[in-house]
């Protein structure tokens, strides 16, 4: 190797040491100080009290329940929804792909603020039918995780040959009920179940429709905290954010079965995933 | 005819997810564009008139200028870490644990966000009050947290990652070969980035650097959380015409700022689209 060859090494080492170092503590320092804020007495000293606040205060406790409820609402919901509609679309109308690809990305452009103006007047007719509880806001949840499991579930249905196996089911008698729910389901195993956690993250750390439809959930009641027990709320948040960090780890754990990247870029608010799936497009 | 209908048949799978939509997705997003043009119940264009005021003008160009700043640092600063990422080994644990770091931090917006700040930064916050006691300085300052500059640096917080996430593929489908073709035919490390490198790479970073405009424009729960006073922008003052009802003395108002934000939202989009198409050609 030439020394200038070395010397650039040498340089770019040092760019990326500084880079880390630098963006590091950026990212290190707020984490820090919400673990170090949660536990600090005002006049000196260190206490758990505010931990345990955690389990023993009953708004925060019911808006965890409320909150983790609307997670399995939301995901259950979504699945019965859309992996039906994404296998049918793909065996019996598959001129329809376009449209569904597309709606099924429309939330992305458009903002949770947005949606919300509009869906005051749709939850006036909801409230009628279901009843006035946090919990029909399964609803709208569906609609902004959508884009997310779409492309969860697309990758996986990419991912096996959904045609053959129909057809090898159905000339042996299945019907196309028994085509999607013991042939192809446990096929995309893994894509129903990154499609699971991310909604899951995305419903626990709503906020814009459930504060603006009035209803209570998890963050609402940690804002509101945060303006009587300010380091109570800091050790919500805090531990809001851990839960969230371990769930997504998990899914880049089932993500690396297919595809080791997958994870990550299913988080990414891209309308069209072209970009952010080079890969996928070549292969 | 029956051969029509069987035709037909297989579509009517589809109606559940098409009513859903329909009621869920496609009636609100039509009731926003609608309402701003009503007016007590009558077609007006009192509400659209009322987005020229001097008011919101004032709001949507603060929206813009912080998502703007936000989106260009965040590139900048995104754009460097994904190269230092993207230099190192390519199953190494560093890029991983760099990667799902971001997807998760990218997501990292809201309440929780806020307070992490407020943690850090407030007027009792861990790093303001290390800056009192140790240095003498007073970083909390009249309270820039709370304002369009705090704004910046905590959306910063999450743009950072998102352009990492967004910007690592198209760093990585540059090829080592290129590089070495040049060099064997004499260019410097400067030539490389300014002829070959630097304008294969910029229709993907001016991409992605849309992508996070419109991502801090739309962003609401951070800012609802940190500011409480006043709406220094967009989405703010359409909280605030949500829950005080009537502001300029115009009911529907929150539909026109919420149309205001579409266009601003599909602008940016439609250009992301374009600069999509040109940079597809190349790296894949």
């Amino acid at each position: 190797m030439s020394t200038a060859r070395v010397r650039a090494r040498r340089r770019l080492q040092a760019f990326r040491i500084a880079v880390f170092a630098v963006l590091g503590l950026f990212f290190l320092i707020p984490l820090g100080s919400m673990a170090a804020y949660s536990v600090r007495v005002p006049g000196g000293g260190r206490t758990l009290e505010f931990w345990k606040q955690l389990g023993q205060d009953p708004d925060l406790r019911s808006a965890i329940v409320t909150s983790l409820e609307l997670a399995f609402l939301t995901v259950v919901l979504m699945l019965v929804l859309l992996v039906p509609t994404m296998i049918w679309v793909r065996l019996r109308v598959p001129q329809m792909s376009r449209i569904v690809e597309f709606l099924c990305l429309l939330p992305l452009t458009i903002p949770a603020i947005v949606l919300v103006v509009g869906l005051k007047g749709v939850y006036a007719w909801v409230t009628y039918f279901f009843g006035d509880t946090s919990l029909t806001l399964t609803f709208a949840y569906v609609v902004l995780v959508l884009p997310y499991a779409y492309r969860a579930i697309d990758a996986g249905l990419a991912s096996i040959d959904v045609v053959t196996l129909s057809e090898a089911a159905r000339s042996l008698g299945a019907s196309w009920f028994t085509v999607i729910t013991r042939v192809i389901v446990p096929n995309i195993g893994a894509a129903l179940l990154s499609a699971a956690f991310v909604s899951v993250a995305l419903v626990l750390g709503e906020f814009t429709l459930a504060s603006l439809l009035n209803y209570t959930n998890l963050q609402v009641v940690i804002n509101l905290l945060g303006k009587s027990d300010s380091q109570t709320s800091v050790a919500a948040s805090l531990a809001s954010l851990v839960f969230a960090f371990l769930l997504l780890i998990a899914l880049s754990f089932v993500g690396r079965r297919r595809g080791a990247r997958r994870a990550s870029r299913d988080l990414v608010p891209a309308p069209q995933p072209s970009m952010t799936q080079p890969s996928k497009k070549r292969g | 005819m029956s051969r029509r209908v069987r035709r037909l048949a297989p579509a009517l799978g589809l109606v559940p997810f098409f009513g859903y939509l329909t009621i869920f997705l496609l009636i609100p997003t039509g009731a926003v564009v609608v309402g701003a043009f009503v007016e007590q119940d009558r077609a007006s264009l009192s509400n659209i008139r009322a987005l020229g005021d001097e008011v919101v003008l004032r709001t949507l160009w603060h929206s813009v200028v912080l998502s703007a700043e936000s989106a260009v640092v965040g590139a900048v600063l995104g754009g460097l870490l994904a190269y230092a990422v993207v230099t190192g080994r390519p199953d190494g644990l560093l890029r991983r644990s760099v990667t799902s770091a971001c997807g998760v931090l990218a997501q990292f917006g809201g309440v929780t966000l806020a307070f992490a700040f407020i943690a850090t930064l407030g007027f009792s916050g861990v790093v303001t009050e290390a800056g009192r006691d140790l240095l003498g300085i007073d970083l909390f300052g009249s309270g820039w947290l709370f304002g369009l500059k705090g704004l910046t640096l905590v959306y910063t917080y999450f743009q950072i990652p998102l352009m990492v996430i967004v910007f690592l593929p198209s760093l990585d489908g540059m090829r080592v070969q290129w590089r070495e073709a040049a060099e064997s035919l004499g260019a410097s490390t400067w030539q490389f980035w300014r002829y070959i490198a630097g304008p294969l790479l910029l229709p993907a970073f001016l991409g992605s650097t849309l992508l996070l405009f419109a991502n801090a424009f739309a962003a609401y729960a951070t800012a609802a959380a940190l500011v409480s006073q006043g709406s220094p922008i967009l989405p703010l003052l359409i909280r605030n015409a949500l829950t005080s009802e009537i502001v300029l003395g115009q009911s529907h108002l929150a539909f026109a700022l919420a149309l205001d934000m579409i266009v601003v939202v599909v602008i940016v989009m439609t250009l992301y689209a374009l600069l999509l198409r040109r940079t597809s050609r190349w790296l894949r």
